[in-house]
Order: structure tokens, then C-alpha cells, then sequence
């Protein structure tokens, strides 16, 4: 994973609740075998008309002011639903980096922290103030430092997001937790030694 | 108990007796996993992952694969092949192929005797046992939770780190008492449990929790039922959710391929007597419901949460004080087509969809056959039954229930996930409502514009007859 140490960019706001796995990447496109080119496909039932191909001119990602936003501010409990990465996978190929909520469903948490798109909870009130701001001023600019687990608005007001210090560690330094388990192989070995199998085979 | 006489959850027993390493300040929990489902759509980044690292499989005696979400459920061809014609489906199902036999992994392929929905096979195998942690690539993996496993959806990334090491790191979540107290009136069935549970606490209630279900309407269940119950868990954000394992459950497992036999039995019994939660033992949140008060319930919006007694009226955004709320509400309704005010008993439906993890298993197909028995599906109303795995569908045509269907209207298919997810081909069409006994109505969930009711597989069989959004009791004199 690339190092995560600051995010800079501007923002876009879908004000939706509950945005589900479904909508940031229809079942549809999880036929892949790979995690290239997901980008095309986030929210892709929103983003295009009955064809699946033309843009929607309503839809906040089609207009033209928010082109390049990297900063997406939702309504309350993101990412609920499916366990699939391609959500995270999506987002990351449609330039987004960072998702600002009231709260995110746990595996999208997880999978999002793991491919280093930061999930940042807020409260509501910088939330609806977000949403205002992101409607008012498309170029609103926002800063999301990961050592110091601030946000900061364009007023220089600063707002400290939680990150539990195991996700931060992997962020600020682009360590996959993988190679932490693998280096643990020892203790596992021993724990397998000492309690017994449940299931002896699956085959 | 602990040692020092501190009473336990069920949750917190299995958990402790999983820690390869405790939580620290630094990192969290390393947990030991027994058993890894794996199938076809969110394990292919990982196998290349293994590839590219130069890894292989710690406990492919741990892993087990099917495939299950991209699969066609048609008819079986001449040669008794299920074709797959959707190419992409093709190379992922070839992907998988490979994958399992270069990486040693047993696997149930596309038309296998034992081949299913990977929760449905899991417990018929009699792989899923009490006390176990239990993880998959699927949220749906809270399912197995109903044999007092702890067992919880992952990404692919983890399913990589379960590959590799058998293990992963976890933050210890949190619990929550799930009470469901007094006896269940007749119609009224788990589904309907568990809608009400989620319709109570919102899909983000139970989010960085672990559900325990107690009670006697829960202790009454069989254990499909129970599965039905644990299975939506995610559906109420929790990641798990867990049942306390008892005679329902020992019965269930003797005898399974996969279950302990002779002296391992006795052994294995000992220890899941233990597992329950000590009385006295602390929850960090509890609630209650009545099952006595429980009637159908049936899902109106594009959540799970979204869901009311079957004879309510949908609510008004104008009702919703929360703006957010209002605004998610006011979004729904217009995807549904749907009036505030408006009943949905009495809606015309277009298709009926009785199948998924959810409610796939032989009780669910019999409760619906029952009911379907001597009636017809209304001609306006396209009925599909999808049994769960292919052991479920040898049973179903042993007692004739594809029979009852097929001369009800209904198509009898091949085991998958279906319509739940609209991956295969079997999906709504842009408008169509569906009474599905699935577990998600999100928007497209079930095909591009399709509108989903979430219910009961009795609710559902009572609404294809009638062609129409139906409370399955009134016509239920003489079923029992
Ligand atoms: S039946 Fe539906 S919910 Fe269950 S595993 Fe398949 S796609 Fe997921």
C-alpha cells in the first residue's frame, strides 16, 4: 500500500443516508477478476442514464464544477451492506480518497482503511455545514492530515477525526497488515499446537 | 466463567478462546479462524495477491469453496451441465477453478452434488459448529452465528489474510442483547423477527456490535429459522450475531458429514455445553421485543430498515423530524413509487422471488410448498423458487415440493444465489415490484430499477396466489 500522510482536494457532497454497497458498485460489475477499472462503474446506477453509458446531468459527480473532486462528504452510516471491496476499489478509481460521515459501516471501514481511502467520521453539525459549503462553493478546498488526525476547513477551523492508532501506523507508513500476520507465523503455530482442530478436513 | 468467577458472554468465550494475540494500545486482536468459506466473486484479488507474493494456503483443510453468486440456476442441459453463457461469469468461475485446485482447497463446482449458497452448505455439512469462528467474503456470513459460532463477512484483503495465515486483526467489537420474549402467532415466522428487529434499531443500530438473540421465541426456533434470524444481522449493522447453542442445535449437527463422531462427539458436546453466557453475565446494550405482538412484516422503502407490520401504512417523510432521515425517506419512496399513507397489502406485484441465504433452506421451501399446495400463482405474477444448494433441491423433489410449485406456475431452478443479488441473469425488470424472501431491498438490488418487498416465504407464497401484497393468515385455516 502507497503511504498515506495528508489529503488535499476538493469536495463533493452526495447528502444521502445509508449509501449502501449496491449503489457505489452495482452486483452487476463484481464479475471481475481483477481491481482495475472500477472507476467507471461507482455509483454507477445513479451516474448514468437508462443506458447505462450517458451521463446524468443531475447527478452531482456529472456536473462540471465538481470534475476532479477527491473529497466525498455523505449523509449518515456509509457503506452499508455488502462486504465487497470493489466499493473502496470504485471510489479509489473514480479519484475519490477520502469519504467524510457520521459514521461507516464496519467492513467498508476496513476494506476502505486497507486500500488507504480514508474514512473520516464528523459530526452532524460539520457535516450539514460541509454540505452547505460543497454546495455553496465547489472549489471549497479541504486538508485531512492522518498524523494529526485533524480536518481542516477553509476557515482554518480544525477538526479532529477518530483513527485507531494500528490503522494510522499502516496509513503513515503504506504497511500491510498482511506482512504483520505473516511475521507472527511462530505464535500461530504454537496456538495450533496447543488447541485442537475443530474441523479435521473440509474435504 | 472465568477463573476469578467473572460471568461470560457466549461472544466473549468465543472470542478469548480464538486470541492468537490480545489487543494492545499498538494493534489489535490476532484471531484464530477454523473455517474459511470461499467462493468465486471476492476471492479472485486475493489468490493473485498469494501469487504475487510467492504464498500459499496455511490450512487448505480449513477453507472450503463454492460457487454460488454468479451462477446461472437454469435447467441442466442434455450432458446434466448447467451452461454458463455471461462470459465474464465464465472466466470467473474458470478463475476460481484454478485457483482452489493450485492452491489444494477443496471445491463444490457449478452443478456438484453438494454445491450451494456458501451458507447454506456450511451448516448442511455439518462444517459450521458451535464455538467456532467462522469467516467468509459475504456479510451474509452472520448466518452461521446461529449454531453459537462467531462468524462475520470480510473483504478480499482479509480473505488474503485468512488465506495466508489463518488468522486476522480485529478490534474487539462490542455486544448487544437481542431478546425476543413469548410465543409467535401462527403465520408469523423468523423473517418476521427479524425485520422487526431491524426496523426497530435502524440499519446502523447494531454497527461495531455483535448481537446475542435470546429469549423463548428464539430458544423455539429450529434451526433454520435461527440461521434466518442470524443472517440478517448484518442487515442491522451488526457484523455477527450469535445464538446460544443447545438440543435444537446438537440435533441438527449429529450425524452431518463434517460433524465429530464416537468419543470426538462426546468430547465436542462437553465443550459447547460450556459455551452459553453465564447467567449475570454483561451486555453493553440490550433490547427487548414481544414476539406475542409480532404480526408479518414486510420491507416498503430501499433499506431493511425500512420495514412495518404487514398491514400498516407507509410512513410520511413529513413524520420524520431528523432531516437526513426525511430526505432518505422522501429518495425511497419515489424510487418505490410509493404514497405516504398508501397500504401495501392489496399492492399488485409482478414477480415473487422464494430463495437466498435467507430463507432457501428445506423448512422455508416446505412452509411455502404448503401453503402453495392446490393453489395457483395469479397469471400476472412470475414465481421463481431458487432451493439454496443442491442437497436442499434432492430434498425438496424427494418429498415432491418442486412438483407443488411447478403445478402451482412457479419455476423450479437450480441452486444459487439468484435474484437475491441479480449477478446471473435472474433479475427484475426496471419497475417490477418483487415479493422476495431475500435480505436486501436496496435500490437495483435484485435488477436495475426493480422494486423489492422483503418478506416471509409464507407472506411471499400468500402474495403470488393473490398476485397482490397478502397477510398470509387469513388464509392459513387448515394448513397446520
Ligand atoms: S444469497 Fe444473496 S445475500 Fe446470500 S450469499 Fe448469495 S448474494 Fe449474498
Amino acid at each position: 500500500m502507497e503511504k498515506v500522510k495528508r489529503i488535499r482536494g476538493s469536495i463533493v457532497a452526495i447528502p444521502v443516508n445509508d449509501i449502501d454497497t449496491d449503489q457505489i458498485i452495482p452486483a452487476r460489475f463484481l464479475k471481475v477478476t481483477d481491481k482495475q477499472g472500477l472507476g467507471k462503474a461507482a455509483f454507477c446506477d445513479w451516474r448514468y442514464l437508462e443506458d447505462g453509458e450517458t451521463p446524468n446531468p443531475d447527478f452531482v459527480l456529472n456536473k462540471p464544477e465538481y470534475q476532479g473532486a477527491s473529497i466525498l462528504i455523505a449523509g449518515n452510516n456509509f457503506g452499508c451492506g455488502s462486504s465487497r471491496e470493489h466499493a473502496p476499489w470504485a471510489l479509489l478509481g473514480a479519484g475519490i480518497n477520502a469519504v467524510i460521515s457520521t459514521e461507516f459501516a464496519d467492513i467498508f471501514r476496513n476494506n476502505a482503511l486497507k486500500n488507504g481511502l480514508l474514512p473520516i467520521i464528523v459530526d452532524e453539525d460539520t457535516q450539514q455545514q460541509l454540505f452547505s459549503l460543497a454546495d455553496e462553493d465547489p472549489t471549497t478546498t479541504l486538508i485531512a492530515d492522518v498524523e494529526s488526525q485533524t480536518l481542516t476547513l477553509p476557515d482554518g477551523r480544525e477538526i479532529r477525526f477518530p483513527l485507531d492508532g494500528f490503522s494510522k501506523y499502516c496509513l503513515l507508513n503504506g504497511v500491510d497488515q498482511l506482512g504483520y500476520l505473516l511475521a507472527l507465523d511462530d505464535v500461530v503455530t504454537a496456538f495450533e499446537t496447543s488447541n485442537p482442530q475443530r474441523v479435521m478436513t473440509t474435504a | 466463567m472465568t477463573p476469578n468467577g467473572k460471568p461470560r458472554t457466549l461472544f466473549e468465550k468465543v472470542w478469548n478462546s480464538h486470541l492468537v494475540r490480545a489487543q494492545s494500545d499498538d494493534a489489535p486482536a490476532v484471531l484464530y479462524i477454523d473455517l474459511h468459506l470461499v467462493h468465486e466473486v471476492t476471492s479472485p484479488q486475493a489468490f493473485s495477491m498469494l501469487r504475487e507474493r510467492g504464498l500459499t494456503v496455511r490450512r487448505p483443510d480449513q477453507t472450503i469453496g463454492t460457487m454460488d453468486h454468479s451462477t446461472p440456476t437454469t435447467p441442466r442441459n442434455e450432458l446434466g451441465v448447467i451452461p454458463v453463457s455471461d462470459a465474464m461469469a465464465a472466466r470467473q468461475l474458470d478463475t476460481f477453478t484454478r485457483n482452489c485446485r493450485d492452491f489444494g482447497i477443496p471445491m463444490y463446482a457449478l452443478g456438484d452434488e453438494h454445491q450451494g449458497i456458501v451458507h447454506v452448505i456450511g451448516p448442511e455439512k455439518g462444517l459450521t459448529q458451535p464455538g467456532m469462528t467462522v469467516v467468509c467474503g459475504d456479510s451474509h456470513t452472520s448466518t452461521h452465528g446461529a449454531f453459537g459460532a462467531l462468524a462475520f463477512g470480510i473483504g478480499t484483503s482479509e480473505v488474503g489474510h485468512v488465506l495466508a495465515t489463518q488468522t486476522l486483526l480485529q478490534n474487539r467489537p462490542q455486544t448487544m442483547a437481542v431478546n425476543v420474549n413469548g410465543r409467535l402467532g401462527d403465520g408469523v415466522t423468523a423473517k418476521d423477527i427479524i425485520l422487526a428487529v431491524i426496523a426497530r434499531i435502524g440499519i446502523g443500530g447494531g454497527t461495531g456490535r455483535v448481537f446475542e438473540y435470546r429469549g423463548d421465541a428464539i430458544r423455539s426456533l429450529n434451526m433454520e429459522g435461527r440461521m434466518t434470524v442470524c443472517n440478517m444481522s448484518i442487515e442491522g449493522g451488526a457484523r455477527a450475531g450469535m445464538i446460544a447453542p443447545d438440543d435444537t442445535t446438537f440435533a441438527y449437527i449429529h450425524g452431518r458429514e463434517h460433524a465429530p463422531s464416537g468419543a470426538d462427539w462426546d468430547a465436542a458436546l462437553a465443550n459447547w455445553r460450556g459455551l452459553p453466557s453465564d447467567d449475570g453475565a454483561a451486555f453493553d446494550k440490550e433490547i427487548t421485543l414481544r414476539a406475542d405482538e409480532l404480526i408479518p412484516m414486510i420491507t416498503y422503502g430501499t433499506n431493511p430498515g425500512m420495514g412495518i407490520p404487514i398491514d400498516a401504512t407507509v410512513p410520511a417523510p413529513e413524520s420524520e423530524n431528523d432531516l437526513n432521515r426525511r430526505i432518505a425517506l422522501d429518495k425511497a419512496l419515489t424510487y418505490m413509487d410509493l404514497q405516504p399513507g398508501q397500504k401495501l397489502l392489496g399492492k399488485s406485484i409482478d414477480v415473487v422471488f422464494i430463495g437466498s441465504c435467507t430463507n432457501s433452506r428445506i423448512t422455508d421451501l416446505r412452509q411455502a410448498a404448503k401453503f402453495i399446495k392446490g393453489r395457483k400463482v395469479a397469471d400476472s405474477v412470475r414465481m421463481m423458487v431458487v432451493p439454496g444448494s443442491q442437497q436442499v433441491k434432492r430434498q425438496a423433489e424427494s418429498e415432491g415440493l418442486d412438483r407443488v410449485f411447478r403445478d402451482a406456475g412457479a419455476e423450479w431452478r437450480e441452486a444459487g444465489c439468484s435474484m437475491c443479488i441479480a449477478m446471473n441473469g435472474d433479475q427484475l425488470e426496471p419497475g417490477q415490484y418483487a415479493v422476495s424472501t431475500s435480505n436486501r431491498n436496496f435500490e437495483g438490488r435484485q435488477g436495475k430499477g426493480g422494486r423489492t418487498f422483503l418478506a416471509s416465504p409464507l407472506t411471499a407464497a400468500a402474495s403470488a396466489v393473490a398476485g397482490a401484497v397478502t397477510d398470509p393468515r387469513p388464509m392459513l385455516a387448515g394448513l397446520t
